[in-house]
């Protein structure tokens, strides 16, 4: 049937299936790739367009319905309106992974036509069916409401003063114009397209039927099994524990496994109807908890791994026991937490081609080194014949550090010889990918009678799923963090990671940590009730502070949390006093305030992770930094940069960006365990730092030279004297540039004896957030008022990114205290997977605290996932402040919340 | 095969498609990709939403006519007795702007969801549902078009063309209440839906109407009878006059003695607040 629409003030006119979804006929037939695919379901808002000017989920709408319409999308929107939100976007920084960007401003455009000026009401109410899972949506709504404001354009850094400026993200224009190219927007339309035959079974033998007859049955289509799988079928992020089929052979560990792929043409694949597929299932018992998993007689997941314990993680010292027996106070408690699921509005996607003989994967991941020789193992290539080029990634927060098409479409590539793509759904990603662990924790901690820390007991059980994935690192991450950032001298903590048939856990912003920081911060309340204490002034007494030493032993030479506890007491007395006076006033809600703090490690646990940076000049003048560091939204596209520009004494608009791409980009590592801005910013000023000396050596002059590129020159000047450098004259060096250098820095750490003694981490973030709440007394409802969150990130290089970072943190935060648990087999959507929208965020106030680290580069720490950690405990101290209520299992559901107002009341 | 997809302008035309074989009605269409992850929906369609007959609403000595395709947000918009600030309220709670822009009134009905925000709103207003056939026209009470969860009076051939309010129960004032674990996009715990009228401060009707706290939404007839000729007073509302009513389940948004307990404080909230 013919549809025509209206775009651009043009009629457009369509030859397709009317009965297809308009998000697909926009895309795929009239290449609007602005529209953003999240769920299928209405539920994101990410295909958010403008239909006759109104906003509408092109996921459901019937392209016959739209026939005769006029379509506003991103990319075709223009105008006054349009470039001013773009640039507000760009200002305020509201575009972090840029998925949910399209469907953001396609919602305010409606608005903004009607009321060009609104009221922060109405933005809340307008964007109300969008989700964001990066930015707390705080930058969204100051965007929108400054769209109407002129602004003025922005100005570079001069040379030198690139770090610490809140410059744009250099990467932004694509984002906010519609032109960002995520996972499912590359590559040719007519590839191939790989659909996975996935489990319905939690844990199940299996065996094929007659696939061969299948396919006959389906001309055009490629079934590819274990059996085609021509490596190792196992990968995983730790070498001796990789254990993950690619695709299943004979056992599926967890509902949705992979057992086979069909392969081919569009129209033909996706018209398959999966459930006739040949395979003969054996169901076999399951576990889907840490304590099923635990139990004697519970059905094994992997040979050599009895008790389905994957691994254990210590660290000890002093004597908790005794010293837990002699202390004035002791409290204790059991904790839960259950599988939150990373929710990025982005499915997994990708495409997979050949060039010549080597295999290119363009799809969206966190760690493209980790991809491209996990799935060269798996495929049975060496790693130099596969290149991984990161597509955009619509957020990752962990998820994407393992691998997920990758190895599907390469084998499909291999196999076909043809380019092959693969779009999961938002079912299919949220069966597939892994979560953040559910935990059972138990711990005890002591105070003297002046209210001192004595000593700390924790022993947490992790349901880490079917797969070991990042396993170990939540094993090995909790014991050194559970005790908080307080001076602890008596320690015993333990770590389990225990299989079972739940989805396999993985990396989740904080690995483990979060989990952990509950159970300690509301054990710390009980202390300082039963001290008669202030709570945050018991915090502050028991902080570390420069000189101390960890439960590891490691001595720690720069601590800023003081700094944070203190910068949030004007905020804690004002909190407090407007809490009792709203709770004076009688009513059926109450108010109440809570704090927690937080502690982090950036990089690697023990290990090496080591990044490597190459800047470049070349014959012509460009300026090329080649940054291997993957842009998730988090920023280091530009905090790298600005690291670079002042290293190498340049302007910040002199750089020219190259990669991430395994080609192109020296190993930068994984965008985890908040290291890049760290690491591979330590690499980059050391590369920058040495080409500058390079430069200086050859033009002999001192290091106050300012050095300016232009066309095949380079300038170098110092007071009255300059040599030019004719780069034309020089040769090149491989990598085509006449001058260069490449420098790679690993974190100094040390190993952890038995006893979990070391020193695990080179650089450490502090900080502490308070929160303010509103307690439903009758139906156990939770509003948050107000969060101040002080994060001593040592230096802000980019504070307009930070800020980023902590509201979007604390939006991760607040959705595991109150909404987010993970019910495998049950909540593969998010309608009933619920995340924060914009009404459930409340007034956030960043304070960034700059206490410079010696290790860090410019004096930075890392920062993104220490902003995650104290907000669900702050929360769930407030509300006990509130209400009586103790929280020990999140979320704080509202029946929980009242169950526990219950128990408070009665004393039960 | 691409299978046809019909868009008549006029509902003879859709009643004559209608009884020429199996087909699927669309409106807004905001619950029929929702229910599947495919890229193309399968079967006949007859798409409803062009024909300007069946959207708008009317009022007149008779009650109120709300046509079958009229939009949540044109219900939103739209001035309307008090009685109707209940449906009106609800109507921006369905899912966001974008499934209020699209969905329908009729649609929603239709879906017959358990946890559907217009029906408790309605059922306070004592509607009814319009159904048409080529032959001929019948009305049934909300309460007896729903059936159960998904499943509707509605039969093949039939199409619902318009709700319809009687004019005796645009009387008094509404006011509807919806609770969930988040302020947006959720299915809620359970919601509630009041319209009282007073005279001389004593409650002439009341009533009363819970939602996702069952298979369907459900009046609740004895606590309206123990409302009517009485002072309106919240504390009236007993959790087990509300209990007694209502049939919950435990799922993944909460148990059942607290969707029981949340209904009869959210009957008692929006008693105390719907003449304000």
């Amino acid at each position: 049937m013919t549809l025509s629409f209206t775009i651009r003030g043009e009629r457009q006119e369509v030859e397709t299936d009317p009965h297809r979804r308009l998000s697909e006929v926009l895309r795929d037939d009239l290449g609007l790739k602005s529209v953003k695919v999240g769920c299928d379901a209405g539920d994101c808002g990410a295909c958010t367009v403008l239909i006759d000017g109104r906003q509408a989920c092109a996921c459901l709408v019937p392209a016959g319905q739209a026939d005769g319409a006029s379509i506003e999308t991103l990319e075709t929107w223009s105008g006054g309106a349009a470039d001013r939100l773009r640039d507000a976007f760009l200002a305020e920084g509201a575009a972090q992974c840029g998925i949910c960007t399209p469907g953001m401003m396609m919602a305010a455009a409606e608005l903004l036509s009607a009321s060009p000026d609104p009221t922060e009401d109405e933005v809340r109410t307008a964007l109300s069916g969008v989700l964001c899972r990066c930015t707390g949506y705080a930058s969204i709504v100051a965007a929108v409401l400054s769209a109407s404001r002129p602004r003025p354009a922005e100005t570079m850094p001069a040379p030198g003063q690139s770090v610490g400026a809140p410059v744009r993200r250099l990467d932004g224009r694509p984002k906010v114009d519609g032109t960002e190219m995520f996972g499912a927007d590359v590559g040719p339309r007519d590839a191939l397209v790989v659909r996975a035959v996935r489990s319905p079974h939690f844990h199940a033998a299996f065996t094929l039927g007659d696939t061969a007859a299948w396919a006959v049955e389906h001309p055009g289509v490629t079934v590819l099994t274990a059996a085609d799988v021509p490596g190792v079928n196992r990968f995983g992020v730790i070498p001796h524990l990789a254990d993950q089929p690619a695709l299943a052979d004979g056992i599926v560990r967890h509902l949705g496994e992979a057992v086979a792929l069909v392969v081919g043409e569009a129209s033909l694949v996706e018209a398959l109807v999966l459930s006739t597929f040949p395979v003969t299932w054996e169901a076999h018992p399951y576990s889907l908890t840490e304590a099923e998993g635990a139990k004697d007689g519970a059905q094994l997941l992997h040979e050599g791994r009895p008790g389905n314990l994957l691994i254990e993680g210590r660290v000890s010292t002093g004597d908790a026991e005794t010293a837990l027996a002699a202390s004035a106070h002791v409290a204790d408690g059991t904790f839960r937490t259950s599988y939150v699921e990373h929710a990025y509005i982005e499915p997994e996607a990708g495409i997979a081609w050949l060039e010549g003989d080597t295999l290119i994967i363009a799809a969206c991941t966190q760690a493209p080194v980790m991809d491209r020789d996990e799935t060269a193992k798996v495929l049975g290539l060496p790693p130099d014949r596969v290149r991984i080029i990161p597509t955009a990634t619509g957020g990752g927060f962990g998820a994407k550090l393992d691998l997920s098409v990758q190895p599907l479409i390469g084998l499909a590539a291999l196999k076909t010889g043809k380019p092959c793509r693969m779009v999961w759904g938002r079912g299919e990603s949220m069966l597939a990918s892994t979560k953040r662990h559910p935990g059972t924790m138990t711990a005890r901690i002591g105070a003297d009678a002046e209210g001192r820390i004595t000593a700390m007991r924790f022993d947490g059980a992790f349901n880490t799923g079917a797969y070991a994935s990042w396993g170990p690192t939540v094993a090995s991450r909790v014991p050194v963090h559970a005790s908080g950032p307080y001076r602890t001298p008596n320690y015993r903590a333990t770590a389990r990671a225990i299989h079972t048939n739940g989805p396999t856990s993985g990396a989740f912003r904080g690995f483990g940590v979060p989990q952990a920081a509950i159970a300690q911060e509301v054990l710390y309340d009980d202390l300082a009730l039963a001290l008669g204490m202030d709570r945050l002034a018991f915090r502050r007494a028991n902080a570390f502070v420069d000189g101390d030493r960890t439960t590891c032993g490691q001595t720690l030479p720069s601590v800023g949390l003081a700094d944070c506890l203190d910068a949030l007491a004007p905020h804690w007395e004002v909190a407090l006093e407007a809490a009792e006076a709203h709770n004076r006033g009688g009513g059926v809600t109450r108010r109440g305030v809570g704090v927690a703090s937080c502690w982090y490690g950036c990089g690697n646990t023990s290990l090496p992770n080591p990044s490597t940076v190459r800047i470049g000049i070349t014959s012509a003048g460009r300026l090329c930094l080649h940054q291997g560091a993957t842009d998730i939204g988090q920023g280091s596209n530009t905090v790298i940069a600005q690291i670079a520009a002042d290293a190498l004494g340049v302007p910040l608009d002199a750089i020219e960006i190259v990669g991430p791409d395994t080609a192109l980009t020296p190993d930068c590592g994984k965008t985890s365990a908040s290291r890049q801005t760290f690491v591979t910013g330590r690499a980059a000023q050391a590369a920058g730092e040495a080409l500058r000396a390079l430069i200086l050596r050859q033009t002999n002059l001192p290091e106050t030279a300012s050095i300016r590129l232009s066309a095949g020159r380079l300038s170098v000047e110092d007071g009255g004297t300059r040599q030019d450098i004719d780069l034309a004259a020089l040769t090149s060096d491989s990598h085509g540039y006449v001058l260069a250098a490449e420098e790679t820095y690993d974190p100094p750490t040390t190993a952890l004896d038995a006893d979990g003694q070391g020193a695990p981490y080179a650089v450490y973030g502090f900080g502490a957030q308070l929160a303010e709440v509103e307690v439903d007394m009758a139906l156990g409802t939770t509003r948050v008022l107000h969060i101040a969150a002080a994060h001593d990130l040592g230096r802000a290089i980019n504070p307009t990114l930070a800020r980023g970072q902590v509201e979007g943190g604390i939006a991760q935060g607040l959705g595991l205290a109150l909404m987010e648990e993970f019910v495998p087999g049950r909540t593969e959507n998010l309608h009933d997977y619920l995340i924060p929208t914009i009404g459930d965020m409340p007034r956030i106030t960043p304070i960034l605290i700059e206490k410079p680290d010696p290790e860090g580069p410019f004096g930075a720490r890392g920062l993104g996932e220490h902003v995650l950690i104290p907000t669900a405990p702050a929360i769930l101290n407030a509300i006990r402040h509130a209400s009586g209520a103790r929280i020990t299992h999140v979320p704080a559901l509202p029946h929980r919340v009242l169950a526990a107002i219950g128990k408070a009341r009665h004393g039960t | 095969m691409t299978e046809a997809y019909l868009r008549p302008d006029t509902l003879d035309e859709a009643l004559a498609v209608l009884a020429d074989g199996e087909t699927r009605i669309a409106a807004g269409c905001t619950d029929l990709f929702a229910a599947t992850a495919r890229k193309i929906l399968p079967g006949r369609t007859l798409d409803i939403s062009r024909i300007p007959t069946l959207r708008g609403i009317l009022h007149d000595d008779s009650g109120l006519t709300i046509g079958a395709t009229t939009t949540w947000t044109d219900i939103a918009t739209a001035e309307l007795p008090p009685a109707c600030r209940g449906l009106q309220l609800a109507a921006r709670e369905v899912g966001g702007p974008q499934i209020q822009n699209r969905g329908t009134i009729a649609g929603n009905l239709c879906n017959a969801s358990p946890a559907a925000d217009g029906v408790p709103p309605l059922l306070t207003l004592d509607a009814q549902v319009v159904l048409r056939t080529k032959d001929g026209e019948r009305s049934l009470p909300l309460d007896q078009f729903l059936t159960g969860p998904r499943r509707t009076a509605r039969e093949a051939g039939e199409i619902v063309v318009a709700i319809r309010v009687p004019a005796e129960a645009l009387e008094g004032a509404g006011h509807f209440l919806k609770l969930g674990a988040r302020r947006h996009l959720v299915i809620s715990i359970a919601m509630v839906a009041v319209r009282v009228s007073l005279v001389e401060g004593i409650v002439q009707q009341a009533a009363v109407a819970v939602g996702a706290c069952g298979p369907v939404a459900v009046r609740l007839t004895q606590l309206e009878k123990a409302l009517v000729g009485q002072p309106l007073d919240p504390h009236l509302v007993t959790d087990d006059l509300v209990a007694q009513a209502l049939s919950p389940i435990d799922d993944v948004r909460a148990d059942a003695p607290y969707r029981a307990h949340a209904s009869a404080e959210l009957v008692r909230r929006a008693l105390a607040q719907v003449t304000a």
